[in-house]
């Protein structure tokens, strides 16, 4: 499991909030800010990180959806960033996305049957007699049943909805899928089965995971290696259990201790971040995390620290381990 | 007591044949108190909520039962006068932002609307208190982000400004539908804090549906749990933790990735599927998944029993004499 899958170099996206009247940006939103990684073949990559830090606009870049502003996208060697709109859509297959609002995404006039068949006949992937077979296979698959496959989206409860996202998503049997919350409206036992699926699905056909989530639990459980975002920059990758047993960022640190635990007898020891949450628009210079940090240096509000490798493999931005 | 649900019964007419996604479940919520729902997805939680509102979908509809809101019964109420409860005596923070945001609307002209629709002041003074409240739900430049349309927002944020919205009035009962699930646990945190914060300060309730027993286990005074539209088993949150007693629940209980496990091993998964509403199983409805299951099980419908406080639907206990006794 050493073949890089997907490379990311010095990824940015840029929103224009504001123009002035000719139509120049007066302010802009760095969603996403020079972030580079690198996605194994047949791993599971996790990212977690603050609500509003990029994490989403991230993978909707990797599928397409977002053009970046700026850097670099490497697929299987090939650079995806640097092909034209036709050139790049025979990868689109290949690179899959199960959405953070099953709502929005599943069509609400077409049957959940027909969603997870229509990309399979798009794609020409089966000839026509099998494709009901497959429908109804993908749809066990993610716990649904035969008797529901001709019911609309709005027929059934947000779980059952994030269900059917999954199984489109499997339908064109991709090679790396971008996971956006993919659990998180699931009741634990059918994430308990999700989960296993993605896991079995990994070992079976050598799938690849990018698992954005803010379950720490789930993301230690699926995930091989983790990053660890916070206001569109990378603060912290490292394999998952050095990453849980050592983590080197105050914000990891921070973030780590505030998991809720199943206890009521017992409370937990938090790190309690002080200071406002800093906003994209107007990012804090230097550190990132500088306005709220615990542990925060005087060269941190003066530049930014780079990700760099402190430990085989474990890599992270934080200007204590300079 | 501040809500008290009663022998509540929700169907969905179909052409198929009649779902009854709440299948008679009673429950009562004091002044300041949280009581949580979890459940199998799909069990009839959010239908419970849209119920208590009085904004079902068709074809659902309220079949039975009483919901008593300071002793008025809801459900006997003309869609204007629930209007003037909704938003205001009673709010709620909707399971998916996206379908209760108007996407054609700047965030602050939502949240201002409702301001407005509640409380006599200006509309200076209403924007100022969106202003207020998208910064105590953690939104980074409040004034500036209020303009936002919803789509420019992060789904966390998204939650995040239905929380403002649903808290802007100062409501009496809040019932939340999966109010952190897109948050991180900081910010998670952050709002369970603040509706503790709501509790000292109003005595508010709140009816916390979500799948995170963490979030239950650390916020919660009470906890329900449901399965295929029925209660079956309730208790306070310790001894529900302590001593879980429903098949289900210990079957949800084993599911969850425990954080300090360093095995790879496969998670516990409850056998089977969630049986379908036009065909239940007879008897409990849990009985073709429960590695307990008995005879009589598949027979009879098991009564939700009650000894201390502490409920449970399942044939393996049985109340005597102030005891519940395990068969
Ligand atoms: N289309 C857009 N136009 C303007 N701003 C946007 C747009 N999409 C995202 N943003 C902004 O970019 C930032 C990152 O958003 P993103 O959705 O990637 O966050 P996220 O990490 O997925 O958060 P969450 O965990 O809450 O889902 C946010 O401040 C968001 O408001
Ligand atoms: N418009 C509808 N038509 C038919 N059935 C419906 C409709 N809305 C809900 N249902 C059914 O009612 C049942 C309860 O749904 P509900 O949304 O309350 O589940 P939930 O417990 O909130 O689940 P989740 O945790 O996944 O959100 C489901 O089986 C669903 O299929
Ligand atoms: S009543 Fe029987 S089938 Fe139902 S949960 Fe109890 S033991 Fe299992
Ligand atoms: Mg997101
Ligand atoms: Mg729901």
């Amino acid at each position: 499991m050493n073949e890089v899958l997907m490379k990311v170099q010095d990824l940015s996206k840029h929103f224009t909030i504001e123009t002035n009247f000719l139509g120049k940006p007066l302010s802009v939103l760095k969603a996403v800010d020079e972030v580079s990684f690198t996605i194994k073949k047949g791993e599971a990559f996790g990212l977690v990180g603050e609500s509003g830090c990029g994490k989403t606009t991230l993978g909707k870049i990797l599928v397409d959806l977002y053009s970046p502003t700026s850097g670099k996208i490497f697929f299987e060697g090939k650079e995806l960033s640097a092909l034209n709109k036709k050139q790049r859509r025979s990868y689109c297959k290949d690179i899959q996305m199960i959405f953070q609002d099953p709502y929005a995404s599943l069509n609400p006039r077409m049957t959940i049957g027909d969603i997870i068949a229509e990309p399979i006949i798009i794609n020409n992937l089966l000839p026509p007699s099998e494709v009901e077979e497959r429908v109804i296979y993908l749809l066990n698959c993610v716990g649904l049943a035969r008797h529901q496959r001709n019911r609309y989206p709005h027929e059934f409860s947000g779980g059952q909805r994030q269900r059917v996202g999954i199984a489109r998503a499997l339908a064109v049997e991709p090679k790396l899928i971008v996971c956006d919350e993919p659990v998180s409206a699931l009741d634990v036992s059918i994430q308990a089965q999700v989960l296993n699926l993605l896991d079995d699905l990994k070992a079976e056909f050598g799938l690849t995971y990018l698992f954005i989530a803010h379950g720490l639990n789930v993301v230690k459980h699926i995930s091989d290696r983790v990053g660890v975002m916070y206001l569109g920059k990378l603060m912290e990758i490292a394999p998952k259990r050095e990453l849980y047993a050592n983590p080197l960022n105050p914000y990891t640190q921070a973030l780590l201790s505030a998991i809720p635990i199943i206890n009521p007898e017992k409370k937990k020891e938090r790190i309690i971040l002080k200071g406002d949450v800093p906003s994209p628009i107007n990012p804090p210079s230097g550190c990132r995390f500088c306005s709220r940090c615990f542990k925060e240096l005087d060269r941190c509000k003066l530049n930014a620290p780079a990700l760099r490798e402190v430990s085989p493999d474990h890599w992270v931005a934080c200007h204590l381990y300079d | 007591m501040l809500l008290e649900v009663k022998n509540l019964r929700t169907e969905f007419k179909l052409k198929r044949g009649t779902v009854t996604a709440v299948d008679d479940i009673s429950f009562t919520i004091d002044k300041g108190e949280i009581l949580a729902i979890v459940g199998e997805s799909g069990s009839g939680k959010s239908v419970t909520s849209l119920s208590i509102m009085g904004l079902l979908q068709k074809p659902g509809r309220v079949a039975g039962g009483e919901i008593n809101f300071k002793s008025q019964d809801l459900n006997k109420m003309s869609q204007k006068e629930l209007q003037k409860i909704r938003g205001n005596q009673i709010s709620m923070i909707f399971q998916e932002p996206m379908t209760s945001l108007n996407p054609v609307w700047r965030i602050k002209d939502q949240i201002m609307e409702n301001i407005m629709t509640h409380m006599n002041i200006s509309k200076k003074d209403a924007l100022a208190r969106t202003v207020e409240m998208l910064d105590t739900v953690g939104i980074p430049s409040p004034a500036e982000r209020a303009n936002d349309y919803p789509h420019q927002m992060s789904g966390g944020m998204r939650q995040r400004v239905m929380t403002a919205m649903a808290l802007s009035c100062d409501p009496e009962l809040l019932i939340a539908d999966e109010p952190t699930t897109a948050l991180d646990v900081t910010i998670q945190a952050q709002i369970l804090e603040l509706l503790y914060r709501m509790r000292e300060k109003f005595n508010m309730a709140v009816l916390l549906i979500t799948h995170d027993l963490g979030v239950v286990s650390e916020a919660a005074d009470r906890v329900i749990v449901m399965y295929c539209g029925k209660i079956v088993e309730e208790a306070d949150v310790k001894s529900l933790f302590a001593q879980p007693l429903h098949p289900y629940t210990v079957g949800l209980l084993k599911s969850i990735p425990q954080i300090d496990d360093e095995s790879d091993e496969r998670l516990y998964m409850i056998k089977g599927m969630v049986p379908n509403p036009l065909n239940m199983p007879s008897g409990c409805s849990f009985s073709d998944r429960c590695d307990s299951c008995m005879d009589r099980c598949t027979k009879e419908v098991p009564k939700l029993q009650e000894i201390n406080g502490h409920k449970v639907r399942c044939f393996l206990y049985e109340a005597k004499e102030g005891e519940l006794n395990v068969k």
